[in-house]
């Protein structure tokens, strides 16, 4: 459980990590907080060049408030996410998904933007920023550019950030009024990936649903966005007919794959429960 | 819940003035490793040291046709490469069997396997390098020709006959089976009201030991001496087994196991990666370093458990049990592991079934069969989950039939407290076991009633909890009839040397050995109240094959029962020694004087008459002022082995208190409680943390830890993160409390705690999982019990 030999640069600006970029091309690592990365090496199952150390470039941690978002830098530490009021605030989603996130020695080091980065379909983030409708912010040598959190995961591990580029900052929108969120998973063990999760966005009419956003997790290869069940909820109370009948459509409408915890079956009976558990108290039944 | 032993015992290692047995003493080592300053293998550097890795089997079964070094051999720092045939010319092959197993076969097993491998992770050949990153890297350029053979994976389908012999010179895939059968089985069955049968699951797991196995072995050509520091728990055994297949005079050989961060029963065999470190350091006369890395001590530690067992109980009518029967089928990998071997806990299972009960009918087959996964062996309460579950789960079932609350169709068939001595249905012999009384105890403990209305409570609101019960009997402080009368070179006695030094100190040499489990601390309550010293008098000195007595180490809950037994021997001797002298000094008669915190007093008033320090003074440098013809001897050597019984069985009781829920299969355990039975309590506060420990590692089995193959033979789950030891955060309270009936084997009373938490941790759980699920007549009795399976049981996927 060695890595593999690999150079390191320190970069001190983004500037000095487009060009280590453009040097080394795919045989660069970008490291953050290290919490996937120097596992995936010690493993030896990832044998890059050169890591790129981002962990002492000024600006790129901290978490603001710009009006109508939150914007939180990708090399916040969990903790910090944790702990913040903002956050909390503005993002109960989020606020709720960060005790889940591994353990307190990983949070003190691992960071926000490397989570989302990282693009693990089984990780809370990914799904927290698709739920929320987040906007991502990378930056490359020939500027930046804002990427929908909906567009920005495209597969296993895979991400809209194109090569010589990173990612800076995710703007996350303030819950607006009206609006509710949801978060919950289900692990084995607190802090493992889970089997299966929920991040739940809701506008509510009074006791009814309106727009609705179902996003879940280690459902698939990224982020899985169920819109054909979250219609169903449009105009509609919370009744046990309801969650029946989201729960027949979430075995219609998901393809969640089989590993060693769960076959796709009980993904789909996890996603109608899930959803239950998630909406009647947001619901207030 | 504690009862800790009052005075006038008349055993005079319990009655001493100014005990420290039954307190909860801290561990002189704990400020240490608290700190960080422990003495692991891993901390060992040695000028010249070079480091090993492995190159590991990808396939479960696989011919070795050629083996290419040359690109490895020209990588930076590498020193050697070294092959099956290269280590095969200076270590012999070992078989694992044993004598009294009669029929057990094995293929000899060599450091490095010459002509195929036969498990996924087995060692192929070893790299040696200036650090284990450059060790690694070469590693992965020795090219081995592989021709991959048929794989035996299924224990269930080693004994076919299309399927494939592992060794074809043992003919056949079955390393052992025994048969066993008492009264008349048969004739119960046809008297019987009810005959239950069912089949238990046990899921192959592995200890999880924080440190990983690891040594440095540093051969001295120049005076053919070879060190060994090493995280083993035996480390006499293993001083010969390294003399042995080397070809070394045993005093030649030196182990030395400091500090040992957890073991569980992995590290007490003989490893082919570690004894092949050792080789290279013979090899290459220079220090070698080699410790095994997280995922390959996944795939080269040994597992354990892995049995299907079909039992049977008959009971009648009043809920009196008559009969039990069991089928076990094991597999144990492809050999069996040396010099224990992979037989042992088939016959545990044989030997304990029914353990708590009074019944007379017993039939039993085992078979235990060769398979290409990686090596089972002897792991924590060997065996002992096992025959608790099937025994809980089926009495459970059968109070059910009839109609009895748990506990009660329990107390029935219970072996009285007041029955003892007597043998079990397996001939076992029961010196004095509790479990009326533990029973009794742990009911108060939890308040059953208040638990049962709560349980009903719940059920009103859709909420499932369940109360489940496990009765035990657990093996500890063997004696030769373990292993040694099957002709394995595993000491079953133990000694222990005490020296007085000049200023009334005590230096203890043991046998036994420290894993993390507090044995320092243990050891140092029964020296400093059978000498009469305060513990911080004492330095205590461990596993050292060259600094302290002949022993077995740490194994089978023996610590403190057999190596604790020889320093309370040998701490009396000492002190009989040093009242000799202070007779002697002080022209008194010896009787009547006694040494009390350090100090030489009247022993009727307890008047201070003369320190230790004083008598080490007069005694090293001022000898001429002694009588004539006097000469004070400051050392006493004393040894034990139990010779009444060929083990000291224990008992205790646990119960679990666990929430189903019925919609995700998850299992919320709410609380646990064992009361136990292990003789002498010395340290309260380390046996309660052995039986929490071990209930954790029970748990770990029941719930989350399980080894997964594929059809291949390929483990699916070799690291830390997918599989799942038990973490705080899903952990009950666990409730301890103790029965104390010390044995007569030995002064100290003391039989072993080490293993009682695991053995009966699993059956709780299974019971209690049951329970909550009886409204929906779902029964699961395969552990691990994973979401997966409670919804599969539920039909709700």
């Amino acid at each position: 459980m060695k890595p593999a030999p690999f150079g390191y640069a320190r970069a001190a600006t983004l500037d000095d990590v487009f060009s280590l970029l453009a040097e080394h091309g795919d045989d660069a690592k970008i490291i953050a907080g290290g919490q996937s990365l120097m596992a995936t090496l010690n493993m030896r199952l990832s044998e890059p060049e050169i890591l790129i150390d981002i962990n002492r470039i000024d600006g790129l941690a901290g978490i603001e408030d710009t009006g109508d978002t939150i914007r939180i830098g990708a090399m916040t530490r969990h903790v910090d996410v944790e702990e913040s009021h903002l956050v909390a605030t503005h993002a109960p989603m989020i606020a709720a998904a960060m005790e889940h996130i591994a353990h307190p020695a990983i949070r003190n080091r691992g960071t926000f933007g490397g989570s989302i980065a990282f693009a693990d379909p089984a990780a809370e983030l990914p799904a927290c920023a698709v739920a929320l409708e987040a906007t991502m912010h990378v930056a490359g040598k020939g500027g930046t550019r804002d990427i929908a959190a909906t567009d920005f995961f495209k597969g296993l591990y895979e991400t809209a950030v194109g090569e010589g580029e990173i990612l800076t900052a995710v703007s996350v929108p303030k819950i607006a009024a009206g609006w509710k969120s949801g978060f919950m998973e289900l692990a084995r063990r607190h802090g493992d990936y889970a089997i299966m999760g929920l991040c739940a966005h809701l506008q509510f009419d009074g006791a009814k649903f309106g727009d609705t956003r179902l996003i879940f997790f280690n459902a698939g290869d990224r982020p899985v966005s169920a819109p054909q069940t979250a219609a169903l909820l449009n105009g509609q109370s919370w009744s046990g007919e309801l969650s029946e009948k989201l729960s027949a459509s979430l075995k219609e409408e998901l393809d969640p794959p089989d590993d060693l915890n769960a076959d796709g079956p009980m993904r789909k009976h996890l996603a109608g429960v899930l959803v239950k558990r998630t909406l009647a108290p947001l619901a207030g039944a | 819940m504690n009862d800790i032993i009052a005075k006038d015992t008349g055993r005079w290692i319990l009655d001493r003035p100014n005990s420290y047995i039954g307190r909860s003493v801290p561990r002189p080592n704990a400020p240490r490793l608290a700190e960080g300053k422990g003495t692991f293998v891993d901390d060992i550097e040695l000028k010249r040291m070079v480091h090993a890795a492995f190159v590991r089997s990808p396939y479960a079964h696989a011919q070795i046709n050629g083996i290419d070094t040359t690109a490895a051999k020209a990588m930076p720092g590498v020193v050697a490469v070294v092959t099956p045939q290269e280590m095969a010319e200076i270590c012999t092959p070992w078989v694992g069997v044993l004598t009294h197993l009669e029929g057990l076969k094995s293929a000899p097993q060599y450091p490095l396997p010459l002509d195929a491998a036969r498990w996924q992770g087995e060692a192929i050949v070893a790299v040696v390098a200036n650090s284990r990153a450059e060790a690694e890297d070469a590693a992965a350029l020795v090219e081995i020709d592989w021709e991959v053979l048929p794989v035996v994976v299924d224990a269930e389908k080693a004994l076919d006959t299309d399927t494939p012999v592992i060794h074809e010179s043992l003919g056949d895939n079955l390393a052992w089976r025994r048969n066993a059968d008492f009264g008349d089985v048969d004739a119960a069955y046809a008297d019987a009201d009810h005959v239950i049968e069912d089949t238990f699951i046990f899921g192959r797991h592995t200890g999880v030991c924080l440190e990983t196995r690891g040594l440095v072995a540093d051969y001295e050509s120049s005076e053919d001496q070879l060190t060994v520091w090493h995280n083993n728990q035996c480390p006499h055994m293993i001083q010969n087994i390294l003399a042995t297949h080397f070809g070394l005079e045993e005093h030649r050989v030196r182990v030395i196991t400091r500090d040992v961060g957890g073991s569980f029963g992995i590290k007490v065999h003989t490893f082919p990666d570690e004894v092949t470190a050792v080789g290279l350091s013979i090899m290459l006369k220079r220090p070698v370093k080699y410790i095994a890395d997280r995922l390959e001590s996944f795939t080269s530690d040994i597992h354990a458990r892995d049995h299907r067992v079909k039992g049977k109980i008959a009971i009648k009518a009043d809920g009196t049990i008559t009969a039990f029967e069991i089928d076990d089928l094991t597999g144990v990998g492809p050999y069996s592991m040396y010099p224990r071997t992979s037989a042992i806990e088939a016959n545990q299972v044989v030997n304990m079934i029914g353990g708590p009960y009074l019944f007379e009918n017993y039939r039993a087959e085992a078979n235990v069969v060769y398979q290409n996964k990686a090596m089972m062996c002897q792991y924590r309460a060997v065996g002992h989950p096992i025959k608790c579950a099937v025994t809980e789960g089926l009495v459970d079932q059968a109070a059910r039939k009839v109609g009895m609350d748990p506990v009660a169709f329990r107390q029935k068939n219970f072996h009285a407290d007041d029955s003892y001595p007597k043998k079990s249905a397996q001939g076992m012999p029961f010196e004095n076991l509790s479990h009326e009384e533990c029973m009794t105890k742990m009911l108060a403990a939890m308040d059953y009633e208040a638990l049962k209305a709560d349980r009903a409570a719940k059920r009103d609101q859709g909420i499932y909890r369940g109360i489940g019960f496990a009765s035990f009997i657990e093996v500890t402080n063997p004696s030769a009839m373990f292993y040694g009368v099957g002709g394995a070179r595993i000491s079953a006695q133990d000694g222990a040397t005490l020296r007085l030094d000049a200023k009334g100190n005590v230096f203890v040499s043991t046998g036994a050995t420290e894993q993390g489990q507090g044995m320092e601390a243990v050891i140092s309550q029964v020296a400093a109240t059978a000498v009469g010293v305060k513990p911080e008098r004492l330095k205590i000195i461990t596993g050292d094959t060259e600094h302290t007595p002949y022993g077995g180490g740490t194994w089978g809950s023996r610590a403190a029962g057999i190596g604790g037994e020889a320093v309370a021997q040998a701490g009396r001797q000492l002190r009989i020694q040093i009242l000799a002298a202070a007779a002697a000094m002080l022209q008194e008669d010896a009787d009547t004087l006694d040494i009390r915190e350090g100090v030489v007093v009247d022993d009727d008033t307890g008047n201070e008459r003369i320190g230790l320090d004083e008598i080490g003074r007069i005694c090293y440098y001022r000898p001429d002022t002694l009588p004539d013809g006097f000469q004070a001897e400051l050392v006493a050597t004393k040894h034990y082995v139990p010779r009444k019984f060929p083990f000291a069985f224990t008992n205790g009781a646990q119960a679990s208190y666990l929430e189903v829920d019925t919609d995700t299969g998850f299992i919320k355990l709410l609380n646990h409680w064992c009361v136990e039975d292990c003789g002498t309590v010395i340290n309260p506060l380390l046996v309660d943390e052995q039986i929490r420990g071990g209930v954790v590692q029970g748990l770990g089995g029941a719930l989350w830890e399980e080894c997964l193959y594929d059809d291949q033979g390929q483990m699916l789950n070799a690291n830390m993160a997918d599989y799942l030891v038990p973490m705080a955060a899903e952990l009950p309270d666990i409730v301890c409390g103790h029965a104390t009936s010390p044995t007569s084997d030995s002064d100290l009373g003391a039989k072993g705690a080490g293993e009682a938490g695991t053995c009966g941790a699993p059956a709780a759980v299974m019971n209690a999982l049951n329970d909550a699920l009886s409204p929906f007549e779902a029964k699961l009795t395969g552990m691990p019990f994973t979401p997966k399976k409670v919804l599969t049981a539920l039909g709700k996927i």
